[in-house]
């Protein structure tokens, strides 16, 4: 703790001497990124005058270990999946953070104890919970899909999917389709019948996927009706159909929760500023603020009676967030330890059955 | 050569004209005859149209307009590799990815001819131009003299009736060159083939050929053996373009038969050969060759005084520069005989030259 | 230099010397070598920058391609027990202790997770066996066979001990039998990989194949393209290779994007194909995101490196050449066959060999329009790379690729003769 607090006070005193160095946040692109800039780097950089270069990749995780290696880290701050997190960690690729940095929220109680669950990790702090779902363009589709199993159904509901290259997600969202109650999906997963019984599902409709990489990419597939349905980051989904109008919908059975966290590389260049951009960014108020630009839900229990109106003014939040009661009855967590464990492998085989 | 009386002319451009761009005409209205076994050279400046015709005759390039016969039949509809010409090309089109035997046996090739027989008349014809050791060379393992000789080979190899060669010798040093053109000469006179051989090179047209057509500006200005186009230029271009030439503007006063008198910008009068010139009061241009001026000599008709101006020492004869008639660039030649050196820079001197010997010509 | 090759044609003959009275021969040595070192002080930075930036990298990629210490670097006691065992999968006590030993080594370097993923590359989901097994490794006391088992029963799976024998070395293979669809099975015998997980060997065929396709199809459009550029006036043919150069400045993303807007089901040409009635609205061609795709948008990115060979050989040949070729009787397809285009085959070999080696590599263009059956094996070294961040497997997939390319090259060599390669 005294530690820390000296770690901080000479970060401090050193920012206050020294020209303030801008840090370099890297995140996902697209209107996600777009949030952050409004509720996380703006205001930061107008308490601290610190500037912050927001950088886009498809996935955030992938240049670290690439940079840390190689001994030349320019990304301060990483905006990453959970299993990539606990993956990066355990492999040394990641700065730990010291919880007792985040501020305590507004009425007192501790930072540990305010965000939900998991949300801390030895090396990472969560922002936001976002899902993973299905979404349609209702001018492209007849009828009105429900169910996961409605996105594997080609004869209801002809056209092309979208569906993110990797096998993430897609091997649940297989097996959930399949009648697989979503508690058993990742028992399942854990067996050879269980991976081969979602590959099975998946190759179903595999001559009509087309695949994304970039967040940004499903809303605009469905908008240019080269796909029908498509996997998609939630959020993502929310700003087309509602900031650009989009006849997007999203369906929220068989969704799957996860986190996003922030995470300082090893070796970052501007250490400190980074600490304090996340002890910034992940306080009960920014977190709440960042749920008005974009349908993910704060991290910090302590935010959730904060989140109001989405930043036209007038749009209701709660109900487009994937933690919504309604939203949440089908729904599954990401299994981190299981993805850490078997993304490798699972990855293999995807890539070989995309192959084949 | 008799051979240009028509009715057993081998190669006819009839009325040929030929433009690029349809424009400007770069052949005007040619009419040509070659006899079977001549050695016709086609000389002029670059663009006179000379290379134009050749490429005609090889199928390259079509007329505009007229005909071109080949033994009497039109060949304008017929492509080049029909026609059974040989080419040889300035810069010798050896294929450089093939062996000299290769180059001389292609002809022979594309004509279905047996191995054999290919064997056989590639090696007559690499012995025909004495490069029998080559054989196996490729064209850049030899020298530009050697290369000459094989592309001559390999257009006559599949002894055609006909050769067009388009400035075999430019690229040859000087030696070398007037070498070649004997050789070329010889193997024409033993061939007994017919040659179209375009030049600008006066002195190679005129050691080669039989008759030789001088081409400026799309038309032949005149088509005559080599001694007529020295000797009796038809006009002013052809007396300035063969051979050296002393020019002395005039005007015509009177004629004689073929004898016109003529007076000169200095005042004086003199004594010409009509062959070119309008009547009374048109402008004329004389022409004397060098060489018939002589220095010193017993006065005559068309004596006149010369002032030295330089002396050019050339061994068999002395190149001296006079101002005659105002003209500056007189040249005359004088012998080199005994009595030759006599002369020295600034002296005045007489200079005489035959009416006949003056020819009176076209303005340019 | 003619007189001192007489002197040493003579024998013994007076030794020459320089004005100065030096041996001559010295002295020429001398002035050879200053020359010789100040030509090589010249090409100095010019090596240095090879090396450093091409030789070592490479290097480095071959020795990462079958050297990885993640498990013997942090396990060293296991090392040592596996090193006095050399046979058996089934540890002994000694083996338990050496493996909590370890465990707790790992909880307290924080290297748990570099072991377990250096072990799961080939024993998936063993990972966590061994991050959970740091993390409790506080509580294990002995016996530790108990210990272990009782935190998690896969500890005792003889594969999983197979997997740390070969690991114990930082020296292996396994990533070469991987990146061939091999691996090594219990008793260490090399084996077909399962049959849906082959993908590595198929991946390579379809490299080697589409890269032959798209260098086939570059060949036949640049071949027109760069003799019209080669005939036409210098005027029109610098305005027409602006055209062909203008890919080159703009980006290869911009290329590929513009691709995709083009030949996408409801891009540019479906649309025009339907507007005119050639195809129905239900019969959309698909011809991105798969095969087609990348066929398509990596000739056109690859045609300039065919173009330019092309042009740069056969602007210089003389149409004099088949002129003649003409007139000593040969059609103008035989003047084609036979003397135009075999004096055009270095730009050809020279271009072919760019297009392919950069066609063999491709990663940007497949990863964006390849779809599912348009990936290369470039986009599984990046999945490496980038997402598995297994390198050493990337470096094996990349070694062999190399491999191959050298081997083609050779072959190249020896068929075509590199000599007569002609860039430009």
């Amino acid at each position: 703790m005294l530690k820390s607090t000296l770690l901080l006070t000479t970060g401090l005193t050193g920012l206050a001497m020294a020209a303030k160095a801008d840090i370099t946040v890297m995140s996902w692109g697209g209107s996600y990124a777009v949030s952050q800039v409004e509720a996380y780097h703006k205001p930061f950089t107008a308490e601290t005058g610190i500037g912050v270069n927001s950088v886009d990749a498809d996935n955030p995780a992938t240049p670290i270990k690439a940079q840390v290696e190689a001994g030349n880290v320019t990304i301060d701050v990483a905006d990453v999946e959970y299993s990539d997190a606990i993956r990066l960690c355990d492999e040394g690729l990641l700065e730990e953070l010291d919880t007792s940095m985040l501020p305590p929220a507004p009425d007192g109680t501790p930072a540990e104890e305010d965000f939900i669950e998991g949300a801390l990790t030895d090396c990472a702090v969560a922002n936001i919970v976002w899902s993973t779902i299905y979404a349609y363009n209702t001018e492209n589709v007849e009828g009105t899909p429900t169910t996961m199993a409605d996105f594997f159904d080609l004869e209801t509901f002809p056209g092309k999917r979208g569906l993110r290259k990797t096998a993430k997600a897609n091997l649940e969202m297989a097996l959930i389709a399949d009648g697989v109650p979503a508690e058993e999906v990742y028992d399942l997963l854990e067996t050879d019948e269980g991976v081969d019984q979602a590959f099975a599902k998946l190759e179903t409709i595999k001559d009509d996927v087309v695949w994304w990489e970039a967040g940004a990419q499903p809303p605009q597939l469905l908008a240019d009706g080269e796909v029908v349905m498509s996997t998609a980051y939630n959020g993502r989904i929310f700003n087309a159909a509602v900031a650009e109008d989009q006849p997007l919908e999203v369906v929220w059975d068989g969704q799957i929760l996860d986190f996003d966290l922030f995470v300082i590389p090893k070796g970052a260049p501007n250490l400190e500023e980074a600490k304090q951009f996340i002890a910034f960014s992940t306080d009960t108020e920014r977190l709440a603020a960042q749920a008005s630009w974009i349908s993910y839900g704060p991290a910090r229990l302590s935010s959730g009676p904060l989140v109001g109106l989405y930043s036209d003014g007038e749009t209701e939040m709660a109900p487009h967030m994937p933690t919504a009661e309604a939203n949440l009855s089908n729904a599954l967590v990401n299994d981190f330890e299981f993805w850490a464990d078997r993304d490798t492998d699972l990855n293999e085989r995807f890539n070989a059955w995309l192959a084949n | 050569m008799t051979a240009n009386s028509g009715n057993d002319a081998f190669v006819v451009f009839d009325h040929v004209q030929k433009s690029y761009d349809g424009e400007t005409l770069v052949v005007k209205d040619l009419n040509l005859q070659i006899g079977k076994g001549e050695f016709l050279t086609m000389l002029g400046p670059s663009g006179s149209g000379k290379t134009t015709c050749l490429m005609m005759l090889a199928g390259f390039e079509t007329a505009t307009h007229g005909e071109i016969l080949l033994n009497g039949r039109p060949i304008n509809n017929i492509p080049p590799h029909q026609r059974g010409i040989g080419m040889v090309f300035q810069s010798y089109a050896l294929f450089p990815h093939m062996t000299v035997e290769e180059n001389l046996a292609f002809p022979l090739e594309v004509r279905g001819m047996s191995a054999a027989t290919r064997e056989e008349k590639v090696k007559r014809a690499l012995e025909m131009v004495q490069m029998g050791e080559f054989g196996s060379r490729r064209p850049a393992q030899m020298s530009g003299g050697q290369q000459q000789r094989i592309a001559l080979a390999r257009a006559l190899v599949f002894e055609p009736d006909l050769v067009l060669m388009d400035e075999p010798l430019g690229a040859l040093d000087k030696q070398l060159r007037e070498h070649m053109q004997y050789e070329i000469k010889h193997l024409h006179e033993r061939l007994g083939i017919t040659v179209v051989y375009v030049t600008h090179d006066q002195s190679e047209a005129l050691t080669m050929s039989d008759r030789v057509a001088v081409f400026n500006d799309g038309v032949i200005k005149q088509l005559a053996t080599p001694q007529d186009l020295y000797e009796r230029p038809d006009n002013s271009f052809v007396a300035q373009f063969i051979g050296e030439n002393n020019k002395l503007p005039a005007k015509v006063e009177s004629r004689e038969g073929d004898i016109v008198t003529v007076a000169l910008p200095s005042g004086k009068a003199c004594q010409a050969l009509a062959v070119n010139c309008g009547g009374t009061g048109s402008d004329t241009l004389l022409s004397i060759r060098p060489e018939r001026v002589r220095i010193g000599a017993a006065e005559d008709v068309n004596s006149t005084e010369g002032k030295v101006l330089e002396l050019i020492y050339l061994g068999d004869h002395i190149r001296c520069r006079l101002n005659v008639h105002g003209n500056e660039e007189f040249v005359v030649k004088v012998p080199n005989s005994s009595d030759a050196g006599q002369l020295s820079v600034g002296e005045t001197t007489r200079v005489t030259w035959a009416p006949e010997d003056a020819r009176a010509l076209d303005m340019l | 230099m003619a007189n001192l090759a007489d002197a040493r044609g003579n024998g013994p003959a007076p030794t020459l010397t320089t004005a100065d009275g030096k041996p001559l021969r010295e002295a020429l040595a001398k002035a050879e070598r200053h020359a010789r070192n100040r030509a090589f002080f010249l090409v100095l930075p010019l090596l240095l920058f090879i090396l450093i930036t091409f030789v070592a990298p490479i290097a480095q990629m071959l020795h990462r391609s079958v050297h990885n210490p993640a498990f013997s670097d942090n396990m060293p006691n296991l090392v040592a027990w596996f090193e006095e065992n050399p046979e058996g999968i089934s540890p002994d006590e000694g083996g338990w202790d050496a493996l909590a030993q370890d465990l707790i080594l790992a909880r307290e370097n924080k290297t748990a997770g570099l072991v377990g993923t250096r072990v799961n590359y080939e024993l998936s989901g063993t990972r966590s066996l061994f991050t959970k097994g740091a993390r409790n490794a506080r509580k294990l006391e002995p016996p530790y066979r108990e210990a272990i088992l009782d935190l998690d029963e896969d500890w005792a799976d003889p594969a999983l001990w197979q997997v740390m024998r070969g690991a114990s070395s930082a020296y292996t293979f396994n990533f070469y039998y991987a990146a061939v669809d091999k691996t090594l099975d219990q008793d260490g015998n090399i084996v077909d990989v399962d049959e849906n997980r082959k993908v590595y060997v198929k991946l390579f065929t379809r490299t080697l194949i589409l890269s032959l396709l798209i260098t086939f199809l570059t060949f036949i459009l640049a071949y027109p393209i760069a003799h019209l550029l080669a005939t036409l006036p210098l005027r029109y043919s610098n305005l027409l290779m602006i055209f062909v150069l203008l890919p080159f400045w703009t980006s290869l993303l911009v290329r590929t994007t513009a691709w995709i807007v083009l030949l996408q089901s409801q891009g540019v040409v479906n649309d025009s194909l339907v507007a005119t009635g050639i195809i129905d609205d239900e019969s959309r061609i698909q011809m991105i995101y798969n095969q087609t795709g990348t066929i398509i948008a990596m000739t056109h990115i690859l045609l300039p490196f065919m173009v330019l060979p092309l042009y740069s050989v056969m602007r210089p040949i003389n149409p004099s050449y088949v002129r003649a070729a003409r007139s000593l009787g040969a059609t103008s397809w035989t003047a084609f066959r036979r003397i135009y285009f075999p004096q055009t085959i270095p730009g050809i070999g020279a271009g072919a060999l760019l297009v392919f080696i950069l066609a063999v590599g491709y990663y940007i263009t497949p990863a964006l329009v390849g779809g599912s059956d348009g990936q290369l094996i470039s986009n599984l070294i990046a999945f490496h790379m980038t997402n598995s961040l297994n390198w050493s497997m990337a470096a094996a997939l990349a070694t062999i690729l190399l491999t191959g390319i050298l081997l083609l090259y050779w072959l190249y060599d020896r068929l075509v003769g590199i000599d007569n390669l002609k860039l430009g």
